[in-house]
This record gives structure tokens, sequence and C-alpha cells, in this order.
């Protein structure tokens, strides 16, 4: 019943408006960075280089009325792809309803991205979760610490390569072994 | 009025200081206000109206650590406050006790991974743990009874070792 109403509301199918406007946002990005861009679902992917997002998020905010940072946020597809990782920024025009994804493909050990705190400020704190997480580094951060993991921890936990599991399940065949090696707050 | 009437004439109780001060610390026994996650819920139904907690002496849950005598640790302990829960456990004052409520607090449960303790018995001594995801009231309320146990066996020889 709902899903009938929802259909019968007039403008419903204004989506096609809608691909219409992201499709000049995404002709305008591609004509002055060069981006290749991605559609899925009626969501627009663009992929930009490391040191275009700091420019590309200012014309963004400025010139196309994108006020909202909604999410900035990374993906590891090691092993299938390279650069492994996708920095994320989802950037949301509450005028003119649109949302807009822009990826930053990086690569190796210790990537690097220029920080986008100068022009959002709640990238901030997401930018630290993706370094705790990923360990993707920004530059130009003004608080570069981790924010959510305790600070003595090895790695990065959301990294595809980090190990799964933290120890070794206990079962009846092997229950002594492992009760040996587990630790015991004595006091 | 009470147990007089049914006991008859009790002008003289004679026991062991040992099972008198047992008896009083599980009458008493006042748990520290703190969840951690969804056993926390069931804690909070074991100590509202229809299961009743406070039939076993802990109708008060302390929200300071220097008030209180039990620890129950309900829910999964992250490594980030892990730190915070020993402290929380240095605080309160001896004699402690802490209840492990749940597979997670128990045994990390199903969250074998960086982020949670493998049991909370990796950063302070349990006394009792009760086994559940989440444990039903009754079954927590059955923990507290074991430690009751526990407790009034209790000797001061083994108190005063420190």
């Amino acid at each position: 019943m709902i899903f009938q109403a929802l259909a019968a509301v007039p403008g419903a199918g204004s989506r096609v408006i809608m691909d219409t406007k992201l499709k000049k946002l995404a002709d305008v990005l591609q004509e002055k960075f060069g981006s290749s861009i991605e559609e899925f679902r009626d969501e627009v992917h663009v992929f930009l280089k490391a040191e275009q997002i700091v420019e590309a998020l200012i014309l963004l905010r400025d010139k196309h009325e994108f006020e909202l940072l909604s999410a900035l946020t990374a993906t590891d597809y090691h092993p299938q792809q390279t650069p492994r990782f996708h920095v994320i920024y989802q950037l949301s025009s509450l005028a003119k309803n649109l949302t807009v994804q822009l990826r930053v493909p990086v690569n190796g050990d210790q990537p690097k991205v220029p920080t986008a705190t100068r022009v959002y400020d709640n990238a901030n704190w997401r930018e630290r979760e993706v370094f705790d997480m990923f360990g993707i580094e920004f530059e130009g951060h003004p608080d570069p610490r981790r924010i959510l993991n305790p600070e003595d921890i090895v790695g990065h936990p959301l990294r595809k390569d980090f190990p799964l599991g933290y120890e070794e399940p206990q079962f009846t065949f092997n229950y002594d072994d492992i009760d040996l090696k587990k630790i015991y707050a004595k006091e | 009025m009470g147990v007089e009437q049914k006991l008859g004439d009790m002008g003289i109780v004679t026991t062991k200081l040992e099972e008198l001060v047992n008896w009083s610390r599980t009458n008493a026994m006042w748990p520290m206000l703190f969840g951690l996650a969804c056993c926390a819920i069931e804690m909070m139904a074991a100590q509202a109206s229809h299961y009743d907690m406070s039939r076993f002496g802990m109708e008060l849950m302390r929200a300071s650590p220097r008030q209180s005598d039990l620890m129950i640790v309900a829910g999964r302990v992250s490594r980030k406050m892990a730190p915070v829960v020993r402290r929380l456990y240095d605080q309160m004052p001896e004699p402690k006790w802490v209840i492990a409520m749940g597979d997670c607090a128990s045994c990390g449960g199903v969250f074998n991974n960086y982020a949670i303790l493998q049991g909370v018995d990796e950063i302070i001594p349990v006394d009792v743990y009760v086994a559940g995801c989440p444990p039903r009231p009754e079954a927590l309320i059955h923990g507290v009874v074991t430690l009751y146990e526990k407790v009034k066996g209790d000797k001061f020889k083994d108190a005063v070792k420190a």
C-alpha cells in the first residue's frame, strides 16, 4: 500500500530531471579536471587525482552550492584493484537536492591525500577516522591522530590485509592449550 | 511483628562472626550503575518490578564506584573502554566482586576481533560468569545467587593475606 501511494505522488518520475542536472555537473568536472565518470543506480562517481581534490571541493562548494560534506570515507579494494584505496567524498547540495560522489584512488603503504579541512570543517574527524582505519595520511591536517582505536594499536584495521579474528576459538579438543596462553587478571 | 513472632523469644542469637559478616555482605550488595551494551537492558529488566533484584538486597544501583560492592560487566568491553573499566574497578572499595554478564564479557562472544577484549577477565578478576546472549534476568539472578554462595563461604584468613 505504501509503495503504491508513493508511486501515485505526482513528480515521482522527476528522477530524469535530477539526472540531467548531475550530467551537467559531471560535464563541468570532466572538462575542468579531465576526470572519468561512473554512474551506478542514479549515483554519479567522479574520479579525481589527489592533487585536484581540494580545488574540486572548493569549486563545488562555491559555484555549485554543495554546502554539505555528508560523508568522507575510504574503501580498500585490495587485492582486486590497483590503486587499492579509494578516498570517497560524498557531497550534498541542500539547495539543489543533489548528491555527488568524488573518488580519489591512491596506492601504496602510506598513501597521502591533501586535507579537506580548509574547505569543510567537518572533514577534520572524518579524515582522522580514515587515517585510523585505513592508514591514509591527510597532508596539512591540523590534528593527525587516531580517533577510534586505542593509541597503541598496531596497523589499520579496515585494510583488507589486516588479520581477521583475534584469538583462536576454544573448543573441547584444544581447551587446555588455549587456556594456558590466555591472560587472566590476578588482582 | 516479624521474625520474632515466628521464631519465639530470641533474646540471644549466637553465630560465628565470619558468618554474620558474610550474611550482611550478601544481603546488601550494591551493584554499580553502568552498562556497556545490550546485556544492560536485561540487567535493567532484572532490576525492575517483574524480576525485582531488591529481593536479594540489590535495590540500589550506585552511580559511584566508591559506594558499590559489585561490578556487573554487562556487555562487550572494547579495547578503548578497557582502561576505563579497570579504573572503575580500582576505585571500588574492598571487598568487591565482579560478575561477567553475557558471552561478550565472559569470553568475547561473537566479537573475535581487534576491537573487543576477549573476556573482561583479561583486565579484572571475575568471580562469576553468566552465559547467554544476552542472559535472561533469571540467569543473571542465578549468577547473583551463585556469587552469594561463594561469598558465604569466604574465610577471614584468606582476606588478610594482603
